[in-house]
């Protein structure tokens, strides 16, 4: 190919959210010679399979504030990537089902509203008006946070991608990073199938495949992909507006804009990439759903499918620059909650690239917590 | 005027103007337009949707349909209500 790059000031592998998003806030600051390699298309990872919630009711204050500073930046990004990525603040609602749910609830509600995020209890009166058809009898008492709620992944990938195009970026799809090349400075090369890129700074945004990129610099990071099943129905007229979740079940569901509900269930599962759907979730999925909305019993099942997360061992991501290799540079591992913290993590990496001290300390989230025995456990995962 | 008439995604109601417009805007993987325009995602699961709309990326890209990559097939066959899975499953 005449057009493939020999030179970039920055190599980003993966075209996903991430990938995307780190781009757009790289060409933004003034860097513009950025190059995304896709081994696929544009959202052919996680985040084209990504169940679209966006919640900042975290249990770890770096999680708080990269999620809350996300919600931020997603309140006014339809505008400044002048695409509709569909932003709906309709909250979510988390549903606590026994007396240790509601201590570490509180705990949580404590840091949040310290952090300027507006969550709180609600009884089940209050339940009731948010998500009028839920069956009480499921849960003691919930949390609530009204500027929560749902953006969409697919387009705000592509909104991200256009948006770094038009900044300078170059994204080559269906391009896959075969080799890094480094020296004691520090990064060097990649190497793809397309032909090589000398650079200096490479981002391992490639989400399930984390693990496997990293290799390609010589990096072991404990990062696993794990597959995750959703569905989507028909859709309906608005029924309510929250997301409801709870981390006992491990379930979610949301009434998307399209009038769909997107609904999922996590499940412990062998470390692998298999992606497909399986009847036996679909089965599990529905009788745990009626048992919180028996109302939706007549709603029918569109479609069904299955994506990765990219796990760590204690569900936070790995972020920032590699003490191993110089210029390498971790977006992965967040463990099924990587697209509604992008926007502010992209802002980090951004920042960091550039030689700024990132808006949000980052460090605790480095790939040497592992080794240290540092690790930073969420206690709000679904899934 | 013809494209604006012409239905490609019955279950979206996407006509053949909007199908090109997209392909056209750099959307040129059907994985892609899906995400872009919700081709393939309603009740019929793309049978309708599918091979009309690889033949317009093959005329685009001016490669042969079938180098135009088909996308994941997404259970269930049929939509089908939850309180029939429930029943199933229970009858086990």
């Amino acid at each position: 190919m005449n057009d493939f790059p020999q030179t970039a000031d920055v190599v980003i592998i993966g075209g996903g959210v991430v990938g995307t998003s780190i781009a757009y806030e790289l060409t933004k600051r003034g860097l513009t010679d950025v190059v995304i390699l896709e081994k696929s298309y544009i959202s052919s990872g996680s985040t084209g399979r990504c169940g679209a919630g966006v919640r900042q009711q975290w249990g770890l204050e770096m999680n708080c504030r990269l999620a809350k500073g996300s919600v931020d930046i997603f309140e006014n990004l339809t505008e400044e990537l002048d695409y509709d990525i569909e932003f709906r603040q309709g909250g979510y609602l988390v549903l606590a089902h026994n007396e240790a749910q509601i201590a570490q609830f509180e705990k949580n509600i404590e840091l949040q509203n310290s952090l300027g995020i507006p969550s709180r209890f609600v009884d089940h009166d209050e339940a009731r008006e948010i998500c009028p058809p839920i069956n009480c009898d499921a849960f003691l008492r919930a949390t609530y946070c009204p500027t929560d709620g749902h953006a969409n992944p697919f387009k705000t990938n592509f909104a991200y991608a256009r948006a770094a195009q038009r900044g300078g970026a170059k994204i080559f799809r269906y391009t896959t990073a075969l080799a890094i090349e480094k020296d004691e400075n520090g990064v060097k090369a990649v190497v793809t199938d397309k032909g090589k890129i000398s650079t200096k700074f490479v981002v391992n945004a490639s989400g399930p495949w984390s693990k496997e990129v990293a290799e390609l610099a010589g990096i072991d990071i404990p990062t696993y992909p794990e597959r995750h099943q959703c569905l989507a129905t028909e859709p309906l007229d608005r029924l309510f507006d929250t997301m409801v979740i709870s981390f006992q079940i491990g379930i979610y569901l949301q009434q998307v804009p399209h009038g769909s509900f997107v609904m999922g269930i996590g499940e412990r599962e062998e470390p692998n990439h298999n992606i497909n759907s399986t009847w036996q979730w679909l089965e599990f999925f529905t009788g745990e759903l009626l048992k919180i909305l028996p109302i939706l019993k007549d709603l029918r099942v569109v479609r069904q499918w299955g994506g990765s997360y990219n796990r760590t061992p204690d569900a936070a991501p790995i972020l920032g620059e590699s003490a191993k290799v110089k210029g390498f540079y971790n977006a992965v591992g967040f463990s099924g909650h990587g697209f509604m913290i992008a926007p502010m993590t992209a802002v980090c990496i951004a920042e960091q690239i550039i030689g700024n001290t990132p808006p949000v300390n980052i460090s605790p989230l480095s790939e040497e917590r592992f080794g240290k025995g540092e690790l930073v456990v969420e206690p709000s995962v679904v899934g | 005027m013809k494209e604006k008439m012409i239905i490609i995604c019955r279950c979206e109601d996407l006509k053949l103007d909007e199908i090109r417009a997209a392909i056209a805007d750099g959307y040129t993987d059907f994985e892609e337009l899906k995400r872009f325009l919700r081709c393939g995602m309603g009740p019929c699961g793309g049978r309708t949707c599918l091979p009309l709309i690889r033949r317009e990326l093959a005329s685009y890209l001016g490669v042969a349909v079938e180098d135009i990559p088909m996308p994941t097939t997404r259970p269930p066959q049929q939509v089908t209500t939850f309180s029939a899975i429930s029943i199933g499953s229970t009858e086990e």
